[in-house]
């Protein structure tokens, strides 16, 4: 990839903190200008850690990052000023009106007068809360606080825009309208985005590549297509009439891959090369066990997630939680030298 | 760029502040309120205190006035405390520091919102006294005086909230440490010139207490009329805290954003 084509790019990259853990352990990874990166894991794996040290935020423990062709310990300003971003929480101030937020944001980055009001009507407009502008931010629902933000963050017409887990807590009507304004950004702006998200459809949908990311390493990335090919085989779950014959299913279904996380009633396998659904269904009429429900899972992001870490992200989340790095992010004492 | 924009930065950032103080009726009328309802009490409860000889005037509401100006001005450090730390923890400090801010700027449109709050309990407290009887003896321009050294003493003690919530980046820690500013306030000559305090530690501890000049600085102006040294000492216990204070706030900044 040639160097001007690159918007993002980190090598060893680390972050330690005095009193946690290493949030950051040794990232590598390239950007390309124009794409659409989703990095993806669950709580506490290192994304917003990653995020803060790109952003200028947080300088690395170790390791290099250049964003926008620019060193992020050494140029942070240069930086800043090619970046735009919506961090973790829509960092609002509940009693200012979303006009007063672009008023602040847009003087900010030098906008004066008329240049500053054309640029929040068309912004207002593009995020559709020019309704809404002279409301304060305390009313403003999660979705409308998050589209501000976004709004926020793309006053100075950045080339390259941080979302840190842009949708979560939203309903499935708002994190859509924000998916369509991402997909509007780069086919039309062409402008780079590094999305972090917990959720697996959503950087299904968006990412042109993704990286997955626990416990501050990297285990997989590549483009979602590519990484569930890799993973490449289907999964069986069957949930049985009787809860009692759950111990001959799961026997059953042991025959034919190795066993995956499902529901608590059902036995779920990864399908084992050469194995076929019509085969699972053989073996379990020829025992004689009455199905309730059969699916045919194809791989997914999940899948991913657990082929590498040996886990499920749906449910690494809680327990990766336990040391929160925006804790020790808050505390600049917890900094590591 | 340009120089101006040091001054557009902190223009609207001092508008900012001072908007989102005036929004918020539960950190002002407190701010405003409870400094008179301790100077009605005080006033009710030890006006007695006038006949003991050498007391300085025989009205003990205008000798109290002052402390409702200083207990007022305490407020700002939980104002401001509070504010900065919400800022802190809503992530509104990250979103400004991605920006080309200044840290000057926004130190000085933090104090933006210091001083309207410092204005309106100052302004509010001189009507009170005008309505109630207080004479200002070094009249108008001490008035203006009084007004002034309040503002320098907000100044002071918002810049201290401001630094225990950018040291400590929570709320909870200002809303802590604003009963110790309060205990200063007890332990100063709030409710007795100190040459009338018979217990000796308590004389010696409001002699090396800062407040009490404050308090002495302001009384003068109202009882007195123009002392030079009480006004010298009151300003420069109330600039020095102000200097401090500010200090320790920037340099607290400076750690809380560690932009790179």
């Amino acid at each position: 990839m040639a160097e001007r084509d690159t918007a993002i790019e980190a090598v060893g990259l680390v972050r330690e903190f005095k009193k946690g853990p290493r949030a950051v352990d040794g990232i590598d990874l390239t950007v390309a200008a124009g794409e659409v990166y989703g990095f993806l894991g669950p709580n506490g794996a290192g994304k917003s850690t990653t995020v803060h040290m790109l952003t200028t935020l947080l300088p690395p423990t170790d390791g290099v990052a250049r964003v926008a062709g620019h060193d992020v310990v050494k140029e942070g300003a240069a930086v800043r000023g090619a970046i735009g971003a919506a961090l973790q929480e829509a960092a609002l101030d509940p009693f200012l009106t979303a006009r007063e937020h672009m008023k602040l944001q847009t003087a900010m980055h030098g906008m004066r007068g008329a240049e500053g009001r054309e640029r929040t009507d068309e912004l207002l407009e593009r995020v559709g809360l020019v309704n809404a502008a002279d409301r304060r931010v305390g009313g403003f629902s999660g979705g409308m606080k998050r589209r501000l933000d976004l709004a926020l963050a793309l006053v100075h017409g950045p080339r390259i825009l941080f979302l840190d887990e842009p949708t979560t807590g939203l309903d499935p009507q708002s994190r859509k309208a924000l998916w369509a304004e991402v997909r509007r950004l780069t086919a039309d702006d062409g402008v780079t985005v590094f999305l972090t998200t917990q959720y697996l459809e959503e950087a299904d949908v968006l990412a042109d590549r993704v990286g997955i990311i626990d416990n501050g390493r990297i285990v997989a990335e590549g483009t979602p297509e590519a990484l569930k090919d890799e993973i490449g085989r289907p999964s069986v779950e069957a949930t049985p009439c009787a809860a009692g014959e759950l111990e001959r299913t799961n026997a059953v279904l042991g025959r034919f891959g190795e066993d995956v996380p499902g529901s608590p009633k059902a036995a779920a396998v990864r399908l084992e090369a050469g194995a076929q659904l019509a085969d699972v269904v053989r073996a379990l009429d020829a025992e004689g066990i009455e199905i309730q429900d059969l699916q045919l899972h194809a791989p997914s992001l999940d899948d991913v997630f657990l082929a590498k870490t040996g886990r499920s992200l749906e449910g690494a989340a809680e327990a990766e939680a336990t040391e929160s790095e925006d804790r020790a992010e808050r505390d600049p004492d917890a900094l590591a030298a | 760029m340009s120089r101006s924009s040091l001054a557009l930065q902190v223009g609207v950032l001092a508008r900012r502040s001072v908007v989102r103080t005036l929004r918020q009726p539960a950190m002002v009328i407190p701010a405003v309120l409870f400094p008179l309802i301790l100077l009605s009490i005080n006033s009710g409860g030890l006006d007695s205190a006038t006949r003991i000889p050498g007391f300085p005037t025989d009205s003990y509401f205008q000798f109290a006035l002052a402390l409702a100006f200083v207990q007022g001005a305490l407020f700002s450090s939980n104002s401001a405390g509070t504010n900065v730390a919400s800022d802190i923890e809503s992530g509104f400090l990250n979103r400004l520091a991605l920006t080309p801010l200044r840290r000057l700027a926004l130190m000085l449109g933090m104090l933006g919102g210091i001083l309207a709050l410092g204005l309106i309990q100052a302004m509010t407290f001189l009507g009170v006294g005008w309505v109630f009887g207080a004479e200002f003896e070094a009249g108008i321009p001490g008035a203006l005086t009084i007004v002034a050294l309040s503002l320098l003493i907000s100044l002071g003690f918002g810049c201290i909230g401001a630094f225990v919530a950018l040291r400590a980046g929570n709320g909870e820690a200002v809303q802590g440490a604003f009963p110790l500013l309060f205990a200063a306030l007890f332990l100063s000559s709030m409710s007795l010139p100190r040459n009338l305090i018979e217990n000796d530690w308590f004389q010696t501890v409001a002699t090396w207490n800062p407040v009490s000049y404050m308090l002495e600085g302001i009384r003068s102006l109202m009882i007195e009329g123009w002392d030079p040294e009480a006004l010298a000492l009151g300003f420069a216990c109330a600039g020095g805290i102000a200097l401090l204070s500010l200090l320790a706030a920037s340099s607290a900044l400076r750690t809380r954003m560690v932009r790179t």
